[in-house]
């Protein structure tokens, strides 16, 4: 069967390592979780890291990371995959997920509150100790080699009582709760992958401070890793720090122009 | 066209037809005509337009308005003349010729009041931003209210009505920020903090001969010193700081005061080393006050400070207990037959300067020498401590002993009430302390609102009409109207992937699913929503107000939506008589009735949580719906006469909220409540709570909290 449309299994391989400062005991955790043939649940607010811990964790385990990010029309089939016709025959395509469990790889299902009820179906079998995934369509039942391994996220933070995890599918699995990390650990992680100078860091560190005061204020979530390195990013290349934190920062935490006045006042006392 | 200028006859001819009605031989418009008539041409038909509007609506209107049309027009441009114009039609409108007259006589007084609008700053315009802003600096949580001049008292920032020192309004705004910001400084570098001895400021300025001149001294090196600090921590606020200084003028020390101004800017100062300074300088004229510096208040800082240390003591005290019993507990697991006792152990606090983050502490909490994590529900109130003593006494650091309340005293007491009020229903309630139920400990009674015919509703609807859009749409929105379902047995349009497979299936030799339609269809939205509104004695005034302004615009949200909905109010004085007012059934339609009780909803007396509960969870049980919403409008904790406050009112709630989501139902809360965040997520957990801070908001937000529950 030609399969030349679909992306080669290598192409899912991480060669350089993707830059991860551990904070605290997650890759121990991660690496026994695996060696054992756990499935694992990463927690944490959005931006603090868990994507990137993921790549860092394929690449320290040599595997090949294929990363489904869920939304909310994925279907079962998505995951597993379905039957195409082409040049009048019909050939079977794997979704991601038989795709990982067919060449062992990581699976990382991201914001997996997100995906349809129905995958359930299919996470469930694989996570538990009989790490089968059954193809209905074809009649295959394909069992998960030593090396494979299903990764899934989720935000505790959201509130929408629609958009919870089940008791039964979270019990599943091992969990590894990330948070934003301590101050001069954040410091490092925003020098690292920005490059600008410790000064700098510490003072985008006491600004996420800041937001992370307000989250009862009205702000849903307040400044992520992520968006300090954003903002990092934009200084370093030359952006005055004010413009970096209202664009990288305020921009994306809210709408509401008192709030973002608020936030710029802020940025504003800082630097 | 002719530009030439109309002279006083023409103009008193084209006049009098307008206000013929109001002119007589004695009453004339000459005297206006002639100061008109020194008018530029453009100005002159300008005026003559509009009286002879004017005198549409009322001639006598337009006649005094001719008579003062001159004066406005040397201080007015045109276009205020007209915002002029509108304001008096709208005060004859609602007040009547004589209001709308004493109004157009005073075009100067508009005029000046227009002026300083368009430069001076509100204190509404900037509060919103500064309250975030100075919650968002570091510290404990601070207020802002408006008042005759700036100062704090450590949990209010007060800030003056009006700011109009600039022509510039953004330098004016500036001023207030510089002030809120000096004044949250105050509270975070300790110009308040006790001595050694728990001396406040007031008692220690009172030691001096003249404790008025004291203060303002203390406030100048206070000044000095907080300024340093602001500078090495906040560079770009120092920055700010120093705008508006150089806007004043620079401020000249005495030359003595040099070694002072040293010392006080030293990393180490505090607020002791200005009082140690104080002596020195004593009989030196205070120098003038920076424009954003407010006034020092030491006497309401006093009171203040006096409640909250009592308050934040016991509650230092009682949370240190938890921590010995759990302690003890998991001691008494380890070596089972040893009867452990931690009594005997000492707490102890360390403080630690934070490397990274300048003027932040770190905190280490230890138990018999062995380090423990400071819970993070206690890092708040550690903070609180720290910022009023600086330290931590040993008499913080005792636990609390088990003198709480025995509930059994006043049962006795409370026997009888029971026949008089008809039959109840009996509920549980949790004892944290013996750890089980006391058996049908509270009778609750269903009770009938009264229902009240006043336009409440109506100007409610009236009063958010423009919000009420922007939430009609939000909702519609949320409604997922016409959601494209693919794979369906029949529809209006082939579903191409469905029809791709079946053709596979029917070449591999399968069946043919029949599914190979798409159909638009309304998505079902299948919630259930219990509203629980907290009807205590102490949401009397404006904050029953605002949550019947709530229930009002969330009705109009939740029809929008179809999901189905109940709102009860619940209060009640002790076990024996809680009470619960419905305003709608689940089966209920929205109607006049709803309305009219919602309109009836008034404050009453306590608020038992707990029963209410295992009540409305009960109700909300019986409904067939997926998804089932128990949401809570309250603004203070569980509270009763009977002992169900504290631990173990909060305990009780958290059991009854724990039995709830057992049975497959979500509880939130909506609090106003400025504590809450201190017992909320205890009860409700991390996420399912909000707290809003400002009253005003809350009808908006409680609609808003709910879409985002929901999306």
């Amino acid at each position: 069967m030609s399969q030349n449309h679909v992306l080669k299994i290598d192409e899912y391989r991480i060669s350089e390592e993707p830059y991860y400062l551990p904070l605290g005991k997650e890759i121990e955790i991660f690496e026994a979780a695996h060696e054992n043939r756990l499935p694992i649940l990463l927690k944490g607010p959005t931006g603090c890291g868990k994507t990137r811990f993921m790549e860092h964790m394929a690449w320290r385990l040599k595997l090949p990371l294929i990363t489904v990010a869920c939304h909310d029309d994925l279907t079962a089939a998505d995951l597993v995959g379905r039957y195409l016709i082409t040049s009048g025959e019909t050939v079977w395509i794997d979704g991601p997920l038989a795709r990982a469990v067919r060449t062992g790889a990581i699976c990382y299902l991201d914001e997996v509150v997100e995906a349809r009820k129905d995958t359930t179906v299919v996470i469930h079998p694989l996570a538990d100790d009989r790490r089968v995934l059954p193809i209905e369509k074809n009649g295959e039942v394909l069992s998960a080699p030593e090396s494979f391994c299903l990764a899934i996220s989720y935000n505790p933070g959201y509130q929408s009582v629609l958009k919870d995890l089940k008791t039964s599918t979270r019990q599943r699995f091992v969990a590894i709760e990330l948070d934003y990390p301590q101050p001069d650990l954040e410091c490092e992680i925003i020098m690292k992958e920005s490059g600008i100078d410790k000064d700098m860091a510490e003072k985008l560190v006491r600004f996420a401070g800041m937001t992370r005061n307000l989250k009862d204020s009205g702000l849903e979530e307040g400044a992520s890793t992520r968006l300090l390195v954003h903002a990092g990013k934009l200084m370093a290349s030359g952006i005055d720090p004010a413009n970096a934190c209202h664009g990288a920062i305020a921009e994306s935490l809210t709408d509401d122009p008192e709030m973002l006045e608020a936030i710029n006042e802020l940025s504003a006392s800082l630097f | 066209m002719t530009t030439q200028p109309l002279d006083a006859k023409d103009i008193e001819q084209r006049l009098s037809g307008p206000l013929s009605a109001v002119l007589s031989p004695r009453r004339t418009i000459t005297d206006a005509a002639i100061s008109l008539s020194y008018l530029d041409p453009a100005e002159q038909e300008f005026i003559i337009r509009w009286t002879t509007t004017l005198a549409h609506t009322n001639a006598e209107l337009g006649f005094q308005f001719a008579h003062h049309a001159g004066d406005a027009i040397t201080c007015m441009s045109q276009t205020d003349i007209e915002t002029w114009i509108d304001h008096a039609t709208e005060i004859y409108d609602h007040d009547g010729l004589f209001a709308a007259i004493s109004f157009l006589e005073k075009p100067k007084q508009y005029a000046d009041e227009i002026i300083n609008r368009a430069n001076s700053v509100q204190f509404d315009d900037v509060a919103g931003m500064l309250g975030i802003y100075i919650n968002g600096l570091a510290g404990r949580r601070l207020t802002v209210d408006a008042a005759d001049h700036g100062y704090t008292d450590t949990e209010t920032v007060y800030l003056p009505h009006r700011i109009s020192l600039f022509e510039d309004p953004a330098l004016n705004r500036l001023v207030y920020k510089t002030m809120a910001s000096l004044l949250w400084a105050q509270t975070w570098y300790g110009t308040f903090r006790l001595d050694a001895v728990g001396r406040t400021l007031e008692e220690r300025l009172n030691c001096f001969e003249r404790p008025r001149a004291a203060r303002d001294l203390y406030e100048a090196l206070e000044c000095i010193r907080i300024s340093a600090c602001v500078e090495r921590d906040l560079p770009g606020l120092s920055r700010s700081w120093q705008q508006v200084m150089a806007l004043q003028g620079e401020r000249h020390y005495p030359s003595h005061w040099s070694s002072i101004i040293e010392r006080l800017q030293h990393s180490d100062a505090t607020a002791e080393t200005s009082l140690s300074c104080l002596p020195e300088i004593m009989n030196d004229e205070a120098p003038e006050p920076w424009i954003f510096q407010g006034r020092l208040v030491p006497e309401n800082v006093s009171e203040v400070m006096q409640a909250r240390m009592m308050r934040d003591k016991a509650a230092m005290r009682s949370a240190l207990a938890d921590i010995t019993n759990e302690a003890n507990k998991s001691l008494a697991d380890e070596n089972d037959s040893e009867e452990s006792d931690t009594e005997a152990l000492q707490f102890e606090i360390r403080t630690t300067k934070h490397p990274q983050l300048p003027g932040e502490v770190e905190l280490q909490l230890s138990l018999g020498g062995q380090a423990m994590g400071v819970p993070p529900e206690l890092k708040a109130l550690l903070q609180s401590i720290l910022q009023d003593l600086g330290g931590f006494p040993t008499e913080y650091l005792v636990a609390a002993g088990d003198n709480d309340f025995e509930p059994q005293a006043i049962e006795s007491e409370m026997a009888g009430i029971e026949n008089e009020l008809g039959p109840a229903t009996y509920y549980p309630e949790w004892d944290h302390q013996r750890h089980q139920y006391r058996r049908d400990w509270c009778a609750l009674r269903e009770q009938e609102i009264e229902p009240k015919d006043e336009p409440f509703v109506r100007d409610t609807l009236k009063k958010y009409h423009g919000e009420l859009q922007h939430l009609r749409k939000a909702f519609e929105a949320l409604r997922g109207e016409n959601q494209l379902m693919k794979r369906q047995p029949d529809g209006d349009d082939v579903d191409f992937d469905a029809v791709v497979q079946a053709m596979t299936d029917l070449s591999l030799g399968l069946e043919m699913p029949p599914q190979l339609f798409t159909r638009t269809h309304r998505h079902e939205r299948n919630i259930a929503v219990m509203f629980m509104v907290d009807m205590s004695g102490s949401t009397k005034g404006w904050v029953n107000d605002a949550e019947r302004e709530s229930l009002v615009l969330l009705c109009q949200a939740l029809e929008i939506l179809g999901d189905r909905y109940a709102i009860y109010g619940f209060s009640g004085m002790t076990r024996k008589r809680c009470d619960l007012y419905c305003v709608k059934h689940f089966d209920e339609p929205y109607s006049k009735q709803v309305e009219q009780r919602i309109t009836g909803i008034k404050a009453q007396d306590y608020t038992r949580m707990g029963v209410t509960i295992r009540h409305l969870s009960k109700l909300l049980n019986e409904v067939d719906a997926r998804t089932k919403l128990l949401i809570t409008l309250s603004d203070g904790k569980p509270d009763d006469f009977d002992g169900y406050r504290g631990d173990y009112g909060i305990e009780d709630t958290r059991q009854a909220l724990i039995e709830a989501k057992r049975q497959g139902i979500h509880s939130f809360c909506i609090t106003i409540d400025d504590e809450a965040r201190d017992y909320l997520p205890h009860m409700y957990g991390a996420v399912n709570y909000t707290i809003i801070d400002d009253i005003r908001k809350l009808p908006l937000k409680v609609a808003d909290v709910y879409r985002r529950l929901t999306v």
